[in-house]
């Protein structure tokens, strides 16, 4: 079983031209568990991927695979998978020597494209060329070509475009279960529902740069979460949650409290002897959150790690214009 | 991760799609028809069976080298057709992503190609010799013509044919990977080998001091490489043709064209970012 591998992006920055499409860029991403790579389409993500796979050379900074660039690992493909984009196949040559092909070159043994590609349901169609193959069976293949040297760490540029939702649901639990063989899972989207309930920890990215780091739940600032509480004798339930010095703000539906637990107020309640009509936890809703954390009318706190060391605010903003 | 699996990959890569065989039986119905019309009628003429007694005969020990040497003189665009699809077909279908991925060493990559593309070179030059020299040599003989199949310079010539195709396949490889761009490559290749070249040499014998530099034009350095050439046919019959370089000096312009292209070709072009 290969070790997951700690990637690191260290202020690793992409210039093309005027246009600055990853701008100092730093994240970690740990192993035995699987990272979302999230962000709106062209915010860097693909160009980010392709500079920590060597593929696109950075114009700054530095992105590692256990502290060593992919160029210079001894054996790539045993180390790293990547699943980059359906189309990187001849259509006239068949899945099977597509594979056969990345085997030799990495001194993978050629016993294991049969394996590979019976791991992601494409054993029958080993013989086939690629050209006939539908989107999801090109993913799939994509997936095969980057399990083919047993790696301890994945990279999937967008896995599921393309997919059924049967597809889909297969590829969530087909990466969970690799995250908890110990590899390192890191895998992009622009869709915040894809990956939701996949990833334990995100990356959101927005016009380069990262603005959000953490797991899901941390996305939301508890500050944020309210209890909204109502009951058929209003005037009671606030009487009893003053008493309990909770401070309420009358709703049209009820009563909000700010950064309650909706298990204290219903304990409050219960021993008022007030009978609760209505008790629920609020708050943004994800996806709008990573809305505002794309646009940029949303800053989280995880994102000021990657920004430390330059100047934040107006002057950081000018250099991305 | 070694040159040798790289080796085999790109081998893999080669023979796994239907572009080599068909080029294959491309070159042998091309050059194979060509040899065999060119064989009858260059044989009735030499031997007087064609237009009467007035029209000029062919030297019959001219022959054999001429309809030989069509395998690289008309030929000769195959190996670089080989050689530029090597690298553009990656290109096009995106597959240099894997293969970076499998060989993130570039320069390995493309060592592997020339190695690759050396045993491609050898194996449709022996498809290109027999296709030129079996209905040649048939024909020459059903008339009489001495095949001069037994002679060692016949031999060498058709060692240095090989050696062409190799030196060729190596252009190919260079200007597909400082081309890139597939349909561009290919309508380059076939404008420059097909039109460009042989208008060029043709128009020798009429502009001044034109010969000093067409003979150093890759098709000419390659025909001079082989030593015997149609296009070098009307010295044969009397006009003149611009003097060809030395069989080694038309390889090494060869290979210099084919190295500074490929040398052009790393640098500006194989370590791009691949997007």
């Amino acid at each position: 079983m290969p070790d997951g591998q700690v990637l690191e992006f260290s202020g690793l920055t992409k210039r093309f031209g005027a246009l600055t499409a990853v701008d100092r860029f730093t994240a970690r991403v740990e192993p035995g568990r699987v990272t979302g790579f999230l962000g709106p389409n062209g915010a860097g993500k693909t160009t980010t991927m392709r500079m920590l796979l060597g593929l696109v050379r950075a114009s700054d900074g530095t992105a590692t695979v256990g502290g060593t660039p992919y160029a210079q690992l001894r054996r790539p493909l045993q180390t790293v998978g990547a699943a980059l984009e359906a189309s990187s196949f001849h259509p006239g040559r068949t899945a099977a020597a597509h594979l056969t092909a990345l085997a030799q070159a990495s001194d993978v043994p050629v016993s294991r494209v049969d394996e590979t590609l019976g791991l992601v349901g494409l054993a029958d169609a080993g013989g086939r060329k690629v050209g006939g193959f539908s989107l999801g069976m090109r993913q799939r293949l994509g997936l095969a070509a980057a399990l083919l040297g047993d790696p301890g760490v994945l990279v999937l540029d967008e896995p599921t475009n393309g997919l059924d939702p049967e597809g889909i649901r297969w590829i969530r639990d087909f990466l969970q279960a690799l995250a908890r063989e110990g590899r390192t899972v890191f895998v992009s989207s622009h869709l915040l529902s894809e990956v939701q309930q996949t990833v334990d920890s995100l990356l959101v990215i927005a016009r380069g740069r990262l603005v959000f780091q953490g797991t899901i739940d941390e996305l939301v600032d508890p500050t944020e979460y309210a209890t909204v509480v109502d009951a058929p004798d209003r005037a009671a339930l606030a009487a009893a949650l003053a008493a309990a010095g909770i401070d309420t703000e009358p709703l049209r539906a009820g009563l909000r409290v700010a950064v309650a637990d909706p298990a204290e107020i219903g304990r409050v309640a219960a021993a008022s002897g007030v009978a609760l009509s209505l008790l629920q936890r609020q708050g943004p809703s994800l996806e709008q959150i990573f809305l505002e954390l794309a646009d940029g009318r949303r800053v989280h706190a995880s994102a000021q790690g990657g920004s430390a060391a330059v100047p934040t605010g107006a002057a950081a903003e000018g250099g991305t214009r | 991760m070694s040159l040798i699996g790289t080796v085999s990959s790109e081998k893999t890569k080669q023979f796994s799609t239907s572009t080599w065989w068909i080029l294959a039986i491309v070159l042998v119905v091309y050059v194979g028809s060509t040899a065999a019309a060119l064989a009858f009628f260059f044989a009735a003429s030499a031997t007087g069976q064609l237009g009467g007694a007035d029209a000029p005969q062919m030297p019959a020990e001219t022959l054999p080298p001429l309809l030989y040497s069509l395998a690289t003189a008309m030929g000769y665009v195959f190996p670089l057709l080989i050689g530029t699809l090597m690298v553009t077909t990656e290109i096009r279908h995106q597959t240099l992503t894997p293969t970076f991925l499998a060989t993130p060493r570039r320069g390995r990559v493309l060592a592997a190609k020339l190695i690759v593309g050396a045993g491609l070179g050898l194996l449709y030059g022996l498809i290109g010799l027999l296709s030129s020299v079996v209905p040649s040599a048939a024909l020459l003989s059903m008339q009489g013509v001495d095949t001069q199949l037994g002679e060692a310079d016949t031999w060498a010539m058709f060692a240095r044919m090989l050696a062409a195709f190799v030196l060729w396949v190596f252009v190919g490889i260079a200007v597909g990977a400082l081309v890139r761009n597939q349909i561009v490559a290919i309508v380059g290749v076939l404008v420059f080998t097909q039109f460009v070249e042989p208008i060029a040499r043709t128009l020798v014998p009429f502009v001044e001091g034109a010969g000093d530099v067409v003979r150093f034009l890759p098709g000419a350095a390659s025909d001079a490489l082989v030593g015997a050439s149609l296009y070098n046919a009307e010295a044969l019959i009397g006009t003149s043709g611009g003097d060809a370089l030395e069989w080694w000096a038309g390889g090494l312009v060869l290979l210099v064209v084919a190295a500074v292209l490929m040398a052009l070709a790393y640098l500006f072009s194989w370590r791009r970012d691949v997007a």
